[in-house]
């Protein structure tokens, strides 16, 4: 009974992906589509770069179909200090946002998908690494 | 008791009337001290009961009634040599599921090449189980920069799922020589509580830290 608390928290997803509003744009031209996110108070995700070249760095892909990317750009990391680790260690906490700059390669309506692959901990322990999908519907002439 | 008693007369007596004496004042001061005492003690009672504790420190070695069989499983080590739960049967057996990019399980894995430095002369064995993605391809660098001295498997999610699912790391079995499941530590606990726990089931005196502390009950996976 009171390792329940723990035990849900391990099951749920501690990381939620806010939906996404239309993106409009003209086939061609460059077009920015922001993913925010909010992960669960306590925990951390490595970030985009971590420090330790075992963790699992943050990473978002976009499918290649309906749109070219030109750049995914990660908020600036926290250098935050955990009991586990000797020194302090490159991660996102809290509400963040990742920005992707894509050109569009075919008109109409469509879903962007991505995939976003993360890893997250809290200060005792860590969740297994998990790829998500993220869908964003666009409009583009 | 008394004390608190006569707290709230003076409580009552100072909030509730124009005329309160100093006295009285101090009375009611004294009572909201008391009060505060008594509650941070109550809270810091219930949050230990539940095992709410810093550091999850919740496991302990359970009472041999209540040990279930730890389940059994076949894995290869990094020779692919076949490992086998069983195969263990006699020993005191730490079994850790881990990962090279969990960093609290990193924490234990020296204290873990100690205990099996240590204890493996005197019926014991710490047995890894990596649930990695790429398997040997991270863990077999991981193993030799750390110089790990004991027996480490790939896992997979059969294994994982016997055990109650694994689903956060580090967690831990410490195994009895009947192959029951006698300790279960989920995240990182101290190192402290684990030679507890091993020495107490080597039958190692360690003086008041051998004591055996009652398990938390709901302790999942393979209890």
């Amino acid at each position: 009974m009171c390792l329940l608390p723990l035990a849900l928290a391990a099951q749920n997803d501690v990381l939620k992906v806010a939906p996404a509003s239309t993106v409009t744009g003209k086939r061609g031209e460059k077009i920015q589509v922001k993913t925010n996110l909010q992960l669960q108070n306590g925990y951390h995700l490595n970030s985009n770069k971590p420090s330790d070249p075992y963790l699992i760095p943050l990473r978002l892909t976009w499918d290649a179909n309906t749109v070219e990317t030109v750049s995914v750009e990660f908020p600036a990391p926290k250098m935050e200090s955990y009991a586990f680790s000797e020194k302090p260690l490159s991660v996102f906490t809290g509400d963040f946002a990742i920005t992707s700059t894509v050109t569009p390669k075919t008109p109409g309506f469509t879903v962007l998908t991505g995939k976003l692959r993360y890893q997250a901990c809290n200060h005792n322990a860590c969740l297994p690494p998990k790829t998500i999908d993220i869908k964003v519907p666009a409009d583009f002439r | 008791m008394g004390g608190i008693g006569r707290g709230i007369v003076g409580c009552e007596n100072s909030w509730n009337g124009p005329a309160a004496s100093a006295i009285d004042i101090l009375k009611a001061k004294e009572f909201y001290v008391r009060l505060a005492t008594i509650c941070t003690v109550i809270a810091a009672l219930c949050l230990a009961g539940c095992g709410m504790a810093p550091d999850t420190a919740r496991a302990a070695v359970k009472a041999e009634s209540t040990r279930k069989s730890a389940p059994d499983f076949t894995l290869k080590d990094a020779d692919g040599k076949v490992v086998k739960l069983s195969d263990y049967k006699g020993k005191v057996v730490l079994l850790n599921f881990w990962a090279t990019w969990c960093g609290p399980c990193k924490i234990e894995i020296p204290w873990f090449v100690e205990f099996e430095q240590n204890y493996r002369d005197k019926g014991f064995a710490v047995l890894g189980v990596s649930m990695d993605e790429d398997g040997w391809e991270s863990v077999k660098p991981y193993l030799a920069a750390n110089k790990v001295n004991y027996r480490v498997v790939i896992g997979d999610d059969m294994t994982a799922q016997k055990y109650g699912g694994v689903e956060s790391l580090p967690t831990s079995f410490i195994v009895d020589q009947e192959g029951r499941t006698a300790v279960v530590h989920i995240g990182l606990v101290s190192k402290k509580d684990y030679k507890n726990d091993i020495e107490h089931l080597l039958g190692i005196s360690s003086g008041k830290n051998a004591a055996v502390v009652p398990v938390a009950p709901g302790a999942r996976g393979a209890e």
